[in-house]
């Protein structure tokens, strides 16, 4: 099956300049196998998402529809064949 | 051709001064690194180019070291990242505070000291750095605290030229130092005060807010405390407060001559409950006599009053001669002095906070 992540500009950089990124999972589909599958196509873009280990970073929001993943089973957050997740900074900092 | 350059990390990116080498005249290139806490920079000028290095945090993206070797021009970091905590430690890198090259007799060896408070080190030149697990793993890890700026490791001295020995300074947990290149560690906080806590006189927990030494005479270190400014002669074994010629004891920088080991210089601040320039004055003070007296220096600051402190890492010397000193301030000016604190010129205004600076002559 395939998802696909959506991007912000500022992170487009870290995906080859891609606005949208196509992840095909074969086990378990859920967020977090999505950005394990990230760390072998776009180690740089996996890092600006997730701490050394693996825990989504505080201002980093993800959604699936209109639910933010945190509301949902966070990592554990099962996905569909056809998702697709939204990456958008929190509104944070000074 | 010589020139100069000075990296100047602020709050929200980085600027780029560059000068000739009589430093006298600055155009700012900038910024660089938008959105991103460079809370580190580093000027390596001991390979056949000199290679930038920066260390930024984004709030949102996290942590990450570049490297540039065009002088500022591009910036790259491995795929995988320049620096973090191995899967299954309990940490994960929050900042990175201090790029620091080794001796000229090391290539290729930078370290880097890092929130939360552990060592780094990098055998090819800043690129990908290993934890140094001596240290990390000491037992009094568990008791380091943290002050408002988070538990850092912001300090790090590598011994002139003995590349087994080492200082580092954090906050809160004052100085250790390591003689085994980094196997074992010691505190090493022996009359440097903490205040702070109900036993005054701790073997660590100090808040040692920045540590200095001469390559020259590497057994005399120089410390800012969190109240108190002390010389050490014994390479940090016994410290000694040098603190009575000046307005006050509190501050966070402090940085030594290049040429002269007994020049030293720090920015002080009125006190721990009153964080502003005594006499609301930006003043650097020099002491050429390791800290018996002191003069302020005022040639060229502003005599207007002001009121934005200097943080640990925002004074900074270059190696030329004559001596380059730098000093940035929290409402975002940067005055440079091309004769070792003598004068002093404006080389920028209206930045953001200013974290820290570094200048070198190059080429």
């Amino acid at each position: 099956m395939s998802v696909a992540v959506k991007l912000p500009t500022v992170l487009r950089p870290f995906a080859g300049g891609a606005e949208r990124v196509e992840i095909s999972l074969s086990g378990e589909p859920t967020v977090g196998a999505v950005f394990a599958a990230l760390e072998e196509e776009h180690p740089a873009l996996r890092r600006r998402l997730t701490d050394d280990q693996g825990a989504l970073r505080r201002h980093v929001n993800v959604f699936l529809g209109n639910d933010n993943i945190r509301d949902l089973n966070a990592l554990d957050t099962p996905l569909s064949d056809g998702d697709e997740l939204l990456v958008l900074p929190s509104v944070a900092g000074g | 051709m010589s020139e100069a350059v000075l990296l100047i990390g602020t709050k929200k990116g980085l600027w780029i001064g560059r000068s000739d080498a009589e430093r006298r005249e600055w155009t700012l290139d900038g910024p660089q690194f938008e959105m991103q806490g460079v809370y580190s920079v580093g000027i390596d000028t001991r390979g056949d180019r000199p290679r930038l290095l920066v260390g930024g945090t984004s709030e949102h993206w996290g942590p990450a070291v570049f490297h540039s070797d065009d002088l500022g021009q591009t910036w790259d970091e491995p795929p995988k990242g320049s620096i973090g905590f191995p899967a299954g430690e309990d940490a994960s890198m929050e900042r990175v505070w201090q790029i620091q090259p080794a001796p000229a007799d090391q290539p290729g060896v930078v370290y880097a000291g890092a929130q939360p408070s552990s060592l780094w080190k990098s055998t090819d030149g800043g690129v990908n750095f290993e934890l140094v697990r001596g240290l990390w793993d000491h037992p009094h890890r568990k008791d380091w605290g943290a002050g408002f700026g988070g538990q850092a490791i912001h300090t790090v001295l590598p011994h002139p030229t003995d590349p087994d020995r080492m200082s580092v300074a954090m906050s809160t947990g004052g100085v250790y130092r390591t003689a085994d290149g980094g196997e074992s560690w010691e505190p090493t906080n022996h009359g440097i005060k903490a205040h702070f806590m109900p036993d005054p006189d701790p073997e660590f927990g100090q808040c040692v807010h920045k540590l200095a030494a001469h390559p020259d005479v590497p057994e005399r270190m120089f410390a800012q405390n969190h109240h108190g400014v002390y010389r050490s002669d014994d390479g940090g074994t016994i410290w000694k407060s040098i603190a009575d010629g000046l307005p006050s004891d509190f501050g966070f920088p402090i940085v030594v001559h290049p040429h002269e080991p007994e020049t030293v210089y720090v920015f002080p601040l009125i006190a721990d409950a009153n964080r502003i320039p005594t006499d609301a004055k930006c003043r650097v003070y020099r002491s050429r006599d390791a800290g018996s007296t002191w003069e302020a220096l005022t040639n060229g600051l502003p005599e207007v009053p002001s009121y934005a402190p200097v943080l640990r890492d925002a004074l900074c010397v270059d190696q030329a001669d004559p001596a380059g000193v730098y000093v940035g301030t929290r409402d975002g000016c940067v005055y440079a002095s091309a004769d070792a604190g003598d004068t002093w010129t404006e080389v920028a205004r209206h930045l953001p906070d200013v974290l820290t600076v570094r200048a070198a002559v190059v080429g």
